[in-house]
């Protein structure tokens, strides 16, 4: 995974709150079986609104969200997260994030930063004054500068350290392979097994 | 933790006892994963990532595969008609054969959606870790298990390792006391609590449902109970073991046996919240006053009671919370203060991983049996698994369904999210006994009413949102 430190890019404002995945991507394109190529499919339904802000030619080429609170919730589906980061998002920033959407989010070097409901107010007013400002994601001092404002944002340490350093989950874990070879030797044998197959 | 006489809750038991490595410094802990469920959606990628890395699956013997997302729930003795679905199919059966790994493909008795697969093979059972690239894995918690959905990338890490990093969670507990009323069933209390804390209430929450009414409960209704815990932003939901979970458990093929039933037993017998354990969390809910309940909205939060009417979102005073209801009404086409029992639909589903067992099948039998499907509406009935299917054609319940009017279909996840053919048109509305409401979940532009299938079955015979008592009137 590619190391992150600071990026800027456009802000989009997402004044919907209780954002589920199924809006994010919708099931019929989660068929794939690839990885990538999934930016046509991000917000598909609500990209059928004319007014919908993804298609305001300003906000097209969006790299960071601010959306309203609950944001990620339903469907494990980590499409989600490769259809946002497909379209061009790198971060997205909620009050609130559904557990499964973030940790999706951290595998993928993708940020979620949580901020107050009043700061995700005040970002968007600035969004609104000035449509296609650029927001600057300071991931080592967890700070976002947009327009005036400078706000601190919320980041699972462990997380933010991983996203730093552009380290891989299994690579991680397997430096832990004896203790797991240890468990194993261990487990009892009425837990389950799948093979050999009984009731076929 | 480490404190052996402090009394534990039974989520920090499961915890425990699989723990591989203690976080340090803020990293997560390490936890060993029992039994991994495996489906055709979430799980291309992920083999992918394991042969781009030269990795192999560390435990086939611990994974088990089955395709439900996208399969046809008719015809399914021919080609699938859709070409993306039927490469994601090939693809599993091609990442199955290499990698070793057990699939029960469509047609096979033992197909089936993956929360109905585990339980009915015994694999499902009490102190075991299941994940599952699929967020209603929380059902498996109903046998006193954790059971959480996962990610691609954490299937990935699991195929790898049969290990997952994760932070604790806090608890909470869900207390329902009291006997509930006829027509009410555990769909109906699980829409209540999450009608009660909201899409987010159970954000980094185990859930533990607890109290006389979950006692009482069948080990299939825990399951609908464990299953919506997601809903509710729980990634997990558990009730505790006892003699009706024993009892469900024995003598399936996968279940212990000799010696190891034996020992499993006196093992699970532990497993219960300890007298005197702290939850960071308590909530309570009284069985006795619940109706049936159903959702008015575009979340499973938004649900009243069946005999109430839609509300009004003036009346809400979180204003994130009242522009999410004014949307919804929107979405919804509906006008705040309209009886929920006004509301005609265009389809009945009866389906899901919340609702697809055989019970949930004989209950609706019973009431629609006999009596005619109202005019211009469409039921569509789909088993859980191929083996609940088959045990419904044995118990005559087939034939029920279609002398009154519904399609009788083969195993899968169906109308639940519309990922094969069966969907909603756009503005059509259904009573669905499954889990999501959300804008689109059915079909582009369809509308969602989460119902209990008892709810569904009156539904299809009066064409609006009904409950069984509702149909006395009806000769």
């Amino acid at each position: 995974m590619e190391k992150i430190e600071k990026f800027s890019g456009v802000a989009v404002p997402l004044k919907r709150s209780n954002v589920d995945t199924d809006q994010i991507i919708p099931a019929v394109y989660l068929k794939r079986i690839t990885k990538t190529g999934f930016e046509d499919a991000l917000f598909a339904s609500w990209k059928a609104e004319p007014d919908f802000v993804l298609n305001q030619p300003v906000f097209a080429n969006g790299e960071v969200l601010i959306a309203g609170p609950d944001f990620g919730t339903g469907s494990s589906r980590e499409h989600a997260v490769w259809a946002l980061r497909d379209w061009g998002f790198k971060a997205v920033f909620s009050a609130k994030f559904a557990d499964i959407f973030r940790g999706n989010s951290g595998k993928q070097g993708f940020i979620t930063g949580v901020i107050t409901e009043d700061e995700t107010k005040a970002l968007w007013d600035q969004i609104d004054a000035n449509p296609g400002v650029s927001a600057t994601v300071d991931l080592p001092n967890q700070t976002l500068f947009l327009g005036e404002m400078t706000v601190s944002f919320e980041i699972d340490p462990y997380t933010k350290w991983r996203l730093m350093e552009g380290l891989d989950d299994i690579g991680l874990t397997l430096r832990d392979e004896p203790a797991i070879t240890s468990f194993e030797s261990n487990r009892e044998s009425w837990r389950p097994q799948t093979l050999p197959a009984k009731g076929i | 933790m480490s404190n052996p006489s402090k009394p534990l809750t039974l989520a920090e038991k499961l915890w425990a006892s699989h723990l591989v490595a203690e976080g340090k410094d803020g990293a997560p802990d390490l936890l060993y994963i029992d039994l991994h469920l495996v489906h055709e959606v979430t799980s291309p990628q992920a083999f992918d990532g394991l042969r781009l890395a030269g990795r192999k699956v560390r435990r086939p013997d611990l994974t088990i595969a089955t395709e439900d997302h996208n399969t046809p729930t008719i015809d399914i003795d021919k080609p699938i008609a859709d070409l993306t679905s039927r490469t994601q199919i090939e693809a599993l059966r091609k990442n199955a054969a290499e990698f070793g790994i057990r699939l029960h493909s469509l047609g096979d008795k033992n197909q089936g959606i993956v929360h109905v697969v585990g339980p009915q093979l015994g694999l499902t059972m009490p102190g075991i870790t299941v994940v599952c690239g699929d967020s209603h894995t929380s059902t498996h918690g109903a046998f006193g298990a954790l059971a959480m959905g996962i990610g691609t990338s954490e299937v990935e890490h699991v195929l790898a390792t049969q290990t997952l990093p994760l932070k604790p969670f806090k608890t909470m507990a869900i207390n329902v006391e009291g006997t509930l009323r006829p027509g009410v069933t555990a769909k109906d209390i699980i829409l209540a609590v999450i009608a009660k804390i909201s899409t987010g209430g159970g954000q980094g929450y185990a859930l533990e449902y607890r109290g006389s009414a979950i006692r009482s409960l069948s080990m299939e209704g825990r399951m609908t109970i464990c299953n919506m815990s997601i809903e509710a932003g729980a990634r997990a939901g558990m009730v505790a073991p006892d003699e009706i979970t024993y009892a469900y458990l024995k003598g399936r093929p996968h279940a212990p046996e000799g010696a190891d039933w034996d020992a499993a037993l006196a093992y699970w017998k532990t497993l219960p919240t300890d007298e005197g354990a702290v939850f960071d969390a308590e909530v309570f809910i009284d069985a006795d006053k619940l109706d049936p309940f159903v959702t008015w909205g575009t979340n499973p939060g938004q649900g009243v009671s069946l005999f109430d009417s839609v509300p009004n979102p003036a009346d809400i005073q979180d204003p994130n919370e009242r522009a999410a209801a004014e949307r919804a009404l929107e979405y919804m086409d509906l006008k705040a203060g309209t009886p929920m029992k006004e509301i005609a639909v265009n389809t009945v589903f009866l389906g899901s991983c919340t609702n697809s067992r055989i019970e949930d099948l004989r209950a609706a039998a019973a009431i629609v049996k006999g009596q005619k499907k109202a005019d211009g509406v469409r039921m569509m009935v789909v088993p859980g698994s191929q083996k609940v299917r088959i045990q419904a054609e044995e118990e005559g319940l087939d034939k029920i369904f279609k002398e009154f009017g519904a399609e009788w279909r083969f195993a899968g996840c169906s109308m639940c999210l519309g990922m094969n053919p069966d969907q909603l048109a756009a503005g059509e509305r259904a009573a669905s006994t499954s889990n999501r409401n959300f804008e689109g979940r059915q079909g582009k532009g369809a509308r969602t009413h989460l119902v209990s299938p008892l709810v569904a079955a009156a539904t299809a015979i009066r064409g609006t949102l009904s409950a069984p008592s509702d149909l006395e009137s009806v000769s």
